[in-house]
C-alpha cells in the first residue's frame, strides 16, 4: 500500500509539472481563441536563453532569469506587431498554422545564439531525497509544487482583480463587443503572449532543470495535450486538476498495467485517460460548452 | 553605351572564364575522394550529432592537410543535414551518392536510416560503415557483403558487460540470484541486446527485468519507482537523447547508486552525463574508444586543424565521446581507402568496387593504430568475408563529474555466443529479402 501512495503522489507531481506547460496553452486560448502551437518552442527558448547567458556570459541566473521575462515580453511584442496582427479575422486554423510557423522561426533563432548542444539550468534548486516513513519524495518536486501553487495564485489574482484581467475576460467572452466598447485587441494580444512567456520561463526552469536544455525539451508539450484535452482549453484550475489526473493516471497505469501489458505504456495512456473523459465532456471537464445556433 | 560587338566580345570572355573554370573544377573532383557525410546538427538529437560531425570533419581535414590526401588524393567532404530524420537520410544519400566522382562509403548515423538505405546501397554498391549502430545481423558478412559493424555491435557489447558485471561481483558462479534490470528505450533499439540478455539469465541463473521507458523519456519517475523496489543489484541502461540524463537523474533521485548502473554504446556519450549534473557521478558506460584526449592524433590535430583555423566547430568538443567517434569512423574509412590504393594502384581516387573490397579484408593491427596516433582510441580490425564486425571489444569507463575515466583495458566479447545469432538472424533476414548469401570459402 505504502508503495501505492509513493507512486500516486509521484504522479501527482508529474501532474503538477505537465499543468505548468498547458497553463501557457490555456492562458492564450482563454483570450485570443488560438491554440499556441509554440508554446513548448516558448519554453525551450526561454530556458536556452537563462541557460545560455549564465553558461556563456556568466550572467548569474538571479540577473538571467528577469532578462528572458523581458525578453519574452518583447518577443510578444514581435509575434504580435509581425504576426498576429496580420491575420486578425482569420479562421481559427489560420492561426494556428501562424503557431507553427513561430514555433519553427523561435527554435532556430535561439539555436543560431547558442547553439544545439545540451546544456545544464541549475538555478540552485533543492533535489535531494525527502523519506516520509518509507515513502521517497523529491524535494525537487515539493518546490516546483509551491512554484506552480504561487504562479497559479497570482494568475488568478491578475485574472480577477486587475484592470487588465477584466479585459482579458472581457477579450475572451467576445472580441466584437470587447473592441466595440475600445478594448484594443493588440494590446491584449501583447499582454496575453507576455504572461504566456512568463509562465515558459518558469516551465523552462522546471524542465529545464530536470532535463537539461536540449531541443528535445519541446516534447513536454505531447505530455501538456492531454492534460489540455481534459481540463478544457480555457480553465486555468481545470489545467491544474487535469495535469493532476494525468500524472497519476498515467503513473499508476504504468506501474500496475505496464508489467502485463508489456510496460512503456505511459504516454499514449495519458490520452486514453483524456479521450475516456471527453467521451463523456467533450469540452472538458472545466471548459466551455459552445452552443452555436443556426 | 556598349555596341553589339562589345556586347558580344563581353559574353565570348565571360563564357571562357565560366568554361575554363569549369574545367579546372571538374578536373579537381576528378582527383579527388569524394566522401558524403551524413550529420545531424540540429534537431531533437543534434547534442550528440555534432560533436561526431566535428571529429569526422577534422580527421578529413588532418588528413589533407599534413598528408596532402591519401597518397596525393585529396578527400572531398561534404556534409547533408538529416536532424536524424529517416526522410531525410534518404534523401541526403540519394542527393549524394553521385556527387564529385561518386560517393563509394556511407556513414548513415542512425539505426533508422540504416535500415532504410541497405537495400539502395546494395542496388548502389555503396558501403556502409555503421559503428554500432543498424543490423547487428549484418555483422555475419554472407549476406550483406556491403554493411560493416565494424568495431563493435548491441550484442557483442553487451556480452562484454555482462562479463565485466560478473567480475565485479566475483565470478559467474556468484551471479546466480542477482537481480539486473534492463531500462530500455521502448524500441527496436533498446530491445536489441534482449536476446544477449535472456540467454545469460537462463544460463547463470540472475534474474532479468526489463523495464521499458517510452520515448522521447521526458519523465520516467514510475518506471525509477519500480526499479527502486526491485532493489537491483545491476542496472543496463539502453536510452538515446534525452532519455539518458533524464534516467540518471531519477535514479539518483530514487537512490539507486550511479556506479551500478552501466550504460550501453549509445548511452555513453557526454550528452547522457552532462545535463544530469552531479547525479551522473560515478556513472558508467561501455564504448568501443577509449575517452578522452590524451592521445597523439590531438597534437596534429591541434597543429593542422585547429591552429590553422580550418576546424568544422570551436574546439570545445574535442576530446568529448561524440567527437572521438566520429574521428575513428573517419579513421577507419580511410585507412579502408589506403588499402584501395595500395591494391589497385596509388595516388587515383578508388571506385566502389575497390572500396568494397578493401573494406572486406579491413586489417588493422595495433602497429598501424600506433601509426595513427590512435593507440588506446581506435580499436584494432580485421574483417573477413564472414565477420564483418571485428572481435567487438569494448572498454568500460566511468563519468567523474567532468570527465570519462577509462576503467577497464579492452574486454574480450563472446563470440562463440553472438555469431551464431548474427548467422541465424541474418539467415532469416536473406530468406524474408530473397538475398542467395554468398559462399566465403
Amino acid at each position: 500500500m505504502m508503495f501505492f501512495f509513493e507512486v500516486l503522489i509521484g504522479g501527482l507531481m508529474s501532474g503538477i509539472m505537465y499543468a505548468l506547460v498547458a497553463l501557457g496553452f490555456v492562458l492564450i486560448f482563454k483570450a485570443s481563441g488560438v491554440f499556441n502551437f509554440a508554446q513548448a518552442a516558448m519554453v525551450l527558448f526561454a530556458a536556452m536563453f537563462m541557460a545560455g547567458m549564465y553558461g556563456d556570459w556568466g550572467v548569474p541566473y538571479w540577473l538571467a532569469i528577469p532578462i528572458t521575462i523581458l525578453l519574452m515580453i518583447g518577443l510578444a511584442w514581435v509575434i504580435e506587431r509581425f504576426v498576429l496582427r496580420h491575420l486578425v479575422n482569420q479562421e481559427p486554423i489560420i492561426m494556428f498554422m501562424a503557431t507553427i510557423g513561430i514555433f519553427f522561426a523561435i527554435i532556430g533563432f535561439a539555436e543560431i545564439i547558442w547553439g544545439s548542444r545540451s546544456r545544464t539550468l541549475d538555478v540552485g534548486l533543492p533535489d535531494d531525497m525527502l523519506f516520509i516513513g518509507d515513502m521517497l519524495f523529491q524535494q525537487y518536486d515539493i518546490v516546483t509544487a509551491l512554484m506552480v501553487a504561487v504562479l497559479v495564485v497570482l494568475l488568478m489574482i491578475f485574472a480577477q482583480k486587475t484592470r487588465m484581467g477584466r479585459v482579458l475576460r472581457a477579450v475572451a467572452d467576445d472580441h466584437q463587443a470587447a473592441q466595440s466598447v475600445g478594448i484594443k485587441l493588440s494590446t491584449v494580444w501583447v499582454v496575453v503572449w507576455s504572461v504566456a512567456g512568463v509562465v515558459a520561463v518558469v516551465a523552462g526552469i522546471v524542465w529545464g532543470g530536470s532535463l537539461g536544455v536540449q531541443p528535445v525539451m519541446v516534447d513536454v508539450a505531447f505530455k501538456a495535450l492531454p492534460v489540455l484535452l481534459l481540463g478544457g482549453l480555457t480553465s486555468i484550475h481545470g489545467a491544474i486538476i487535469a495535469g493532476l489526473i494525468i500524472g497519476a493516471g498515467e503513473a499508476l497505469a504504468e506501474v500496475y498495467l505496464g508489467p502485463i501489458i508489456g510496460g512503456g505504456i505511459d504516454n499514449w495512456f495519458a490520452y486514453i485517460i483524456a479521450m475516456a473523459f471527453m467521451v463523456w465532456r467533450p469540452e472538458g471537464l472545466f471548459g466551455e460548452k459552445i452552443i452555436e445556433r443556426i | 553605351m556598349a555596341t553589339p560587338i562589345l556586347k558580344k566580345a563581353a559574353m565570348i570572355g565571360l563564357g571562357a572564364v565560366i568554361g575554363v573554370g569549369s574545367f579546372f573544377a571538374a578536373h579537381a573532383q576528378a582527383s579527388e575522394q569524394y566522401l558524403p557525410s551524413l550529420v545531424y546538427r540540429t534537431g531533437p538529437f543534434a547534442p550528440s550529432g555534432i560533436g561526431f560531425a566535428d571529429g569526422f570533419a577534422d580527421y578529413v581535414t588532418l588528413i589533407n592537410e599534413r598528408d596532402g590526401g591519401i597518397n596525393g588524393v585529396r578527400i572531398r567532404l561534404e556534409e547533408c543535414e538529416t536532424a536524424y530524420a529517416n526522410d531525410r537520410g534518404v534523401e541526403c544519400y540519394e542527393r549524394l551518392k553521385d556527387r564529385g566522382n561518386g560517393a563509394t562509403v556511407v556513414a548513415p548515423l542512425s539505426t533508422g536510416i540504416t535500415y532504410a538505405v541497405i537495400p539502395r546501397s546494395r542496388r548502389d554498391g555503396i558501403v556502409l560503415s555503421t559503428m554500432g549502430y543498424g543490423r547487428a545481423d549484418a555483422a555475419y558478412g554472407r549476406v550483406l557483403d556491403n554493411v560493416f559493424m565494424v568495431p563493435t555491435t548491441y550484442w557483442s557489447s553487451m556480452t562484454a558487460t555482462l562479463d565485466y558485471i560478473a567480475e565485479q561481483e566475483g565470478g559467474w558462479e556468484n551471479m546466480r540470484g542477482k537481480d539486473i534490470v534492463h531500462a530500455f528505450h521502448d524500441s527496436a533499439y533498446g530491445r536489441e541486446p534482449l536476446g544477449v540478455l535472456r540467454h545469460y539469465a537462463e544460463e547463470y541463473g540472475f534474474t532479468l527485468h526489463e523495464m521499458a521507458i517510452s520515448p522521447p523519456g521526458v519523465e520516467q519517475r514510475s518506471v525509477w519507482q519500480q526499479i527502486r523496489r526491485i532493489q537491483p543489484d545491476w542496472v543496463s541502461l539502453y536510452g538515446w537523447g534525452v532519455m539518458n540524463p533524464t534516467a540518471i537523474r531519477t535514479a539518483a533521485s530514487m537512490g539507486i547508486p550511479r556506479d551500478r548502473i552501466i550504460g550501453g554504446i549509445y548511452a555513453a556519450q557526454d550528452d547522457a552525463v552532462l545535463p544530469a549534473g552531479s547525479a551522473a557521478e560515478g556513472y558508467k558506460a561501455v564504448t568501443f574508444h577509449g575517452p578522452g584526449a590524451d592521445y597523439p592524433i590531438y597534437d596534429e590535430l591541434q597543429q593542422y586543424v585547429y591552429d590553422a583555423g580550418l576546424a568544422a566547430g570551436d574546439g570545445d568538443l574535442m576530446g568529448t565521446i561524440a567527437y572521438n567517434r566520429g574521428l575513428i569512423n573517419a579513421g577507419y574509412i580511410i585507412e579502408a581507402w589506403r588499402q584501395a590504393q595500395a591494391e589497385f594502384g596509388e595516388g587515383r581516387p578508388v571506385t566502389r568496387e575497390e572500396t568494397l573490397w578493401a573494406w572486406q579484408q579491413l586489417k588493422i593491427d595495433e602497429d598501424r593504430v600506433a601509426e595513427l596516433g590512435m593507440d588506446g582510441l581506435m580499436p584494432t580490425v580485421d574483417i573477413t568475408c564472414e565477420n564483418h564486425e571485428g572481435d567487438g571489444r569494448v572498454m568500460v569507463q566511468q563519468w567523474d563529474g567532468e570527465n570519462w575515466n577509462q576503467l577497464t583495458d579492452w574486454l574480450d566479447t563472446n563470440r562463440e555466443l553472438v555469431e551464431g545469432m548474427y548467422r541465424d538472424s541474418a539467415m532469416r533476414y536473406a530468406q524474408e529479402e530473397g538475398i542467395t548469401p554468398r559462399s566465403c570459402d
